[in-house]
């Protein structure tokens, strides 16, 4: 294949894991923008999400479909309980203090993943797309002046979903956050802790609400990705650094600023990730958050001082 | 007696206690105890900078596998003989320390806390792209004719037990004795509060700079140590677990006290020790102990006793 086919590959698959990055990234943008919790324990939740799409799929049975369906209900919703009961239980019981947050949910970590060990196992296992059709892409040919379809290039039409529903998901959050209560809550409280609760703000149960919806957030991209990829008890591992890395750039807690480095951090890392090595694209993205943290730590994209 | 006396006979104690069980230990246990001294060793490291600096550190591995990999490179490529190979992996853990603190220090609080887990997955990748040298997550062995220092084998476990035990000694009662003088009174006022002690015209920076070259010397002495007596060298000991359990041992054993590391490493071990028996999920320990520490018992088992029947306790 010809260079600008395969640019044009590599770029499509870039653009499904920018499209997961977008919403696992906004989860954790979230958490940290309004509870000042650094929560180590994200790509858990998203490990959560495949694991539990897979138990729906393999429960529900009928057609693929309609076990995806409910994945896409079941799965949030099983992760912010699990989020939301950590987050009472142990976060809300610390006090919220920073270092002590960190190393909680550090554990939460590796409760988390080895329960997934114990009960579903070491297995990495496939779940089935609820509809699946190749797609093949045509390519000018300039030497010949006419379209033709180059061997390999080419999508699946399930692959356009997840870029299709993740941006509506990311645009409805964008409408939850700015143009209703519920998110103008969350603003308050993000702004000003001491004073939304002297407002009469319930700063608990929005603390509580928003621990769960990250992780609810996070869950959903996986469910998303799971069809292309396998649900495994550490699949967790490489989200959370992604999000990291795409929440520091993008400016610690700015959710805008976190959605356009999902997509710079994803669309690069998949397209450096296909001309070179995957190992090589993550040692350079890990380097240069680590110096941007300590020479710009309000992010590229951020402005205030986090 | 004298708080001073008071804990020099009680450093002296563990050591000697320590010495007197490579004769009496069942042959598993006195395997183990080896490992735990080193291990111990690493966690002291991490104490200097978390205990008593008040530096939460994610990226300790890094430190553990430079020891490690600059002693075992040198020995396995450079054909360099054990003990100033040794040598060699405490000098590149040194400097590694050392340019990780010029940048890490600038950030403080979390940001520091996600730099150094950030420099530490650098590291544990670069390990894995130069697989072909390091052999990745597979590692390599170390062969028994090369570990030898001054014709003692160190694949003898009498001859490894005692070499981890004079590496613990020297840590603990260098650390002990670092935390004695004016100079660990400032890591401590640091802790505390960073901008009274600049007030009071001590130069943070140098005091900070100074701690995390010293812990990372620590730990790479530790990492260079472990390659060495147990002859492998490899990747999964540059990894986030193994920044995570410095941390782990140290809380729980008591952060901010000479013995903690010790007596954290040794009831860590032997939980996953015995725990690994039961489950293939032993991390779980570690995760409901992490949880655990941070909800109820902050200060540890040392910190504990301290609190409630021995304040003079170091």
């Amino acid at each position: 294949m010809d260079f600008g086919p395969y640019l044009l590959l590599a770029s499509l698959e870039g653009a499904v894991g920018a499209a997961v990055l977008a919403l696992t990234a906004v989860g954790l943008s979230l958490v940290f923008g309004v509870m000042r919790v650094v929560n180590v324990a994200h790509g858990e939740f998203y490990m959560i999400g495949a694991v539990v799409a897979w138990f729906v799929a393999t429960t529900v049975g009928t057609h693929p479909a309609l076990g995806f369906v409910a994945a896409l209900i079941v799965a949030p919703l099983v992760a912010a309980i699990i989020a939301i009961a950590a987050d009472r239980l142990v976060l809300k019981r610390v006090n919220y203090d920073p270092e002590a947050t960190i190393v909680a949910t550090i554990g939460i970590l590796y409760i988390i993943q080895q329960a997934a060990l114990m009960g579903y196992g070491p297995e990495a296992r496939p779940v089935e797309p609820p509809f699946n059709h190749r797609i093949a892409l045509p390519w000018y040919d300039f030497a010949a002046g006419e379209w033709f379809y180059p061997w390999g290039l080419g999508t699946t039409s399930y692959k356009l979903f997840v870029i299709a529903v993740a941006i509506v998901l990311l645009l409805g959050f964008w409408a939850l956050m700015t143009r209703t209560k519920v998110g103008l809550v969350m603003r308050a409280t993000q702004l000003d802790w001491d004073m939304a609760q002297a407002f009469g703000i319930p700063v608990d149960r929005v603390y509580a609400l928003v621990f769960g919806f990250g992780a609810a957030l996070a869950a959903l991209a996986a469910v998303l990705i799971v069809p292309i990829q396998q649900a495994h008890y550490l699949m967790g591992g490489d989200p959370l650094l992604l999000s990291f890395i795409v929440v520091i750039i993008g400016g610690l807690g700015s959710v805008r600023g976190t959605v356009v480095a999902a997509i710079l951090i994803g669309m690069s890392d998949g397209i450096i990730s296909v001309f070179f090595t995957p190992t090589l694209a993550k040692i350079i993205a890990t380097m240069v958050v680590a110096l941007v943290l300590v020479f710009r730590p309000q992010g590229l994209f951020g402005t205030k001082a986090a | 007696m004298s708080a001073a006396q008071k804990s020099l006979a009680l450093h002296l104690g563990l050591i000697g206690g320590l010495f007197a069980l490579a004769f009496i230990l069942p042959t598993y246990h006195h395997g183990n105890f080896a490992r735990i001294m080193v291990l111990a060793t690493y966690a002291i490291g991490y104490n200097v900078l978390f205990g008593y600096t008040g530096l939460l550190s994610l990226g300790h591995a890094m430190f553990f596998a430079a020891g490690m990999y600059g002693m075992g490179l040198a020995m396995q490529y450079g054909g360099v003989p054990a003990l100033p190979a040794l040598f060699l992996g405490i000098i590149a853990a040194t400097i590694l320390a050392a340019v990780v603190a010029v940048l890490a220090l600038r950030t403080i609080g979390v940001a520091f806390m996600i730099v150094t887990l950030m420099f530490a997955q650098t590291g544990f990748l670069t390990i894995l792209y130069f697989g072909e040298w390091t052999r990745g997550d597979e590692g390599f062995v170390l062969q028994q004719k090369v570990r030898q220092i001054a014709g003692l084998d160190l694949s003898d476990p009498m001859t490894r037990y005692l070499a981890a035990w004079v590496l613990f000694s020297v840590a603990l009662l260098a650390t002990a004795r670092m935390m004695h003088v004016a100079f660990g009174g400032v890591l401590v006022a640091i802790r505390e509060n960073e901008e009274r002690t600049r007030m009071l015209g001590y130069n943070v920076f140098a005091h900070k700079f100074a701690a995390v070259v010293i812990s990372g010397a620590i730990a790479g002495a530790a990492g260079a140590a472990y390659g060495l007596l147990f002859g492998y060298v490899g990747a999964t000991f540059a990894s986030v677990q193994y920044s995570i359990f410095p941390l782990l041992w140290v809380l729980l054993g008591g952060a901010g006290t000479t013995i903690g590391p010790f007596i954290g490493a040794l009831f860590m071990f032997y939980l996953i020790d015995y725990s690994s028996g039961l489950t293939s999920a032993y991390m779980l320990i570690a995760g409901v102990a992490l949880v655990l520490l941070t909800l109820f018992a902050r200060a540890g088992i040392a910190g504990e006793i301290k609190r409630r029947w021995a304040p003079w306790l170091p």
